[in-house]
């Protein structure tokens, strides 16, 4: 029983991840917190749902929904960043509002306000590992937030693109004068936030058989928690404070009440930030400069 | 006043007083993102009293220095952490006071708690009006300088003397003292509660009011709720895509007038322009 529960808690926390390593990059690098993530996270499932309802397979599904997500994630970058530069902190942060509003209605519109059942070629599969019920679909779910997480660290730190925006993260106007071309490395880092959230989104489809308008507030905030927990800005932060977030939640759930779940994981996040702020990972330094 | 009309000018006045809990923080460049926790700790706080037969004045009141109190006890350590980290500190306040009030089988649980007394529209008028004199004559003193001065420059403002933390405490209190206020309101005109009322929409929405009016002037959130409250009304007969428009206002408005709707600027041109006629 306990190790179905963390074993689900696991399989969860690979999408979790997912979305806190989404919201970290842009906290990491540019100071942001970007609120149309939950948005992206949506259209990524909802997009893959209606493709695959159209009948396209599932492969072609997802590209669709990640080239959506991707060129959402590219316009919101001209109206979050691009134009609005030397602005007061707040405005960025009020547009990407803006934009999970838009797009929350727009899905509603098309769509409707209730929950749709995810037409996964898959179902519900699963098999048995050592007594425990694995189900397939979340198992290769995780699987792929694994790769993508590892493939990101690698873009960070071994590419041109990653050495600019590590350079963007010290100083915008020092990295521009030293040459490093800063609109196009931003808009490469929106570009990958917006795909890590859209195949969170359609991830999430697939491993849990549901798509909503709505889908994306409540997996932000539990993003969001588990960024904070790992420490802002650091990679294997966001997936460590996810892995534990979604068990956190999956053992509340099964142990304690599905209605304790808010006051354990919101009450931890809490606590963290004001004992220690940097949470699990992260880096003091980067953390008393910030704030 | 028809039934709708006294409902809607409720709702304007409760959006208003919330606004106007956003704008403290704001005023001194602080996000608060936990409005919907301390309307909520104002709304039961009241709404409780209320219903053990306190009067509607104390009773309001009582639900507004709770929630100030609780303003207080949060702000002290959560101002230790600025900027992204306050926004995410006072987020999670809230969800977690949201989540607390629905697991809390006195005050009704998920199913909601019913407050017996009413308050007319007349009432909250005034009440709204006390609000705004209070922000008005906040924003007159030294200490709406002050604001005004961390919000600019925080450091520039130390140098000269301004007590930044000291500040800022004291306004992200007022403005939840204001939450408290709204709370109160909405829970004593719709007389019912539920937990999932509070969430971080209503946070959202508070802050949207405030920031899309203005921060520069005391009048900018009044005009920011003022408008986004009846504007979504107007267009109530195109039903959902009036969301979709809201949504697109607020980021055409953020590009093209980041400051909010009512500028300093704008009223000096408008005075500028009288005086000729």
């Amino acid at each position: 029983m306990l190790a179905q529960q963390v074993v689900n808690g696991l399989l969860l926390g690979g999408i979790y991840a997912l979305v806190a390593l989404a919201f970290s990059l842009t906290i990491g690098i540019l100071n942001f917190l970007n609120f149309s993530i939950p948005a992206l996270f949506m259209l990524g499932g909802v997009v893959s749902c209606a493709m695959l309802a159209k009948g396209y397979s599932i492969a072609v599904s997802i590209a669709i929904a990640l080239v959506v997500t991707g060129a959402v994630s590219l316009v919101i970058e001209r109206f979050t960043f691009r134009w609005l530069k030397n602005v007061d902190s707040h405005i960025p942060l009020v547009s990407s509002l803006g934009f999970l509003i838009l797009f929350e209605n727009l899905v509603v519109i098309y769509f409707g306000s209730d929950a749709v059942g995810y037409p996964s070629p898959f179902g519900g599969a699963s098999i048995r590992l050592a007594g425990v019920l694995v189900s397939l679909p979340q198992l290769a779910s995780f699987a792929i937030s694994l790769l993508l997480i590892v493939g990101c660290y690698f873009v960070v730190t071994r590419t041109k693109l990653g050495r600019g925006l590590r350079s963007i993260a010290e100083s915008p106007d020092i990295s521009g004068m030293l040459g490093v071309d800063v609109g196009r490395t931003v808009s490469g880092m929106y570009l990958i936030s917006g795909l890590l959230a859209g195949m969170g989104g359609a991830l999430f489809g697939i491993s849990y058989l549901q798509v909503s308008w709505d889908m994306g507030s409540e997996v932000a905030l539990k993003g969001i928690s588990a960024m904070v927990l790992g420490g802002m800005g650091n990679i294997w932060g966001a997936l460590l404070g996810a892995l534990i977030i979604a068990i956190v939640e999956v053992l509340t759930i099964s142990y304690v009440s599905s209605e304790a779940v808010n006051v354990i994981v919101y009450g931890v996040l809490l606590g963290l930030i004001l004992v220690m702020p940097n949470g699990l990972l992260g880096d003091r330094a980067v953390l008393i400069e910030r704030m | 006043m028809s039934g709708y009309a006294s409902q809607i000018a409720a709702i304007l006045i409760v959006n208003i007083v919330a606004a106007y809990s956003a704008y403290m923080p704001l005023a001194c460049g602080q996000l608060n993102l936990g409005i919907a926790g301390f309307m909520a700790i104002g709304a039961y706080t009241s709404a409780v009293l209320s219903n053990h037969g306190f009067a509607l004045e104390v009773s309001i009141l009582c639900g507004a220095c709770a929630s100030t109190i609780a303003g207080f006890a949060v702000s002290l350590p959560v101002l230790r952490a600025r900027g992204i980290y306050l926004t995410i500190a006072t987020l999670a306040f809230s969800e977690v006071v949201a989540a607390v009030l629905l697991n809390l089988h006195v005050v009704g649980a998920a199913s909601g708690f019913v407050v017996a007394d009413h308050m007319s529209v007349v009432p909250m008028f005034v009440t709204m009006l006390i609000v705004l004199a209070v922000v008005g004559w906040l924003s007159s003193t030294r200490f709406g300088l002050c604001m005004t001065a961390v919000r600019n420059d925080g450091r520039g403002a130390a140098v000269f003397g301004v007590k930044v933390r000291r500040v800022e405490v004291a306004a992200l209190t007022i403005g939840a003292g204001f939450a408290g206020v709204a709370g109160a309101l909405y829970a004593h005109h719709f007389n019912y509660l539920e937990a999932q009322h509070f969430n971080v929409l209503l946070s959202t929405y508070a802050l949207l009011y405030a920031l899309l009016g203005g921060l520069q002037t005391p009048f900018g959130p009044l005009i920011g709720a003022v408008v986004f409250t009846l504007v979504p009304e107007i267009l109530r007969s195109t039903d959902q895509w009036r969301y979709v428009g809201f949504g697109i206002c607020i980021i055409l408005l953020m590009l093209l007038r980041p400051e909010g709707l009512l500028t300093k600027r704008l009223i000096h041109e408008l005075r500028f322009r009288r005086r000729p006629a």
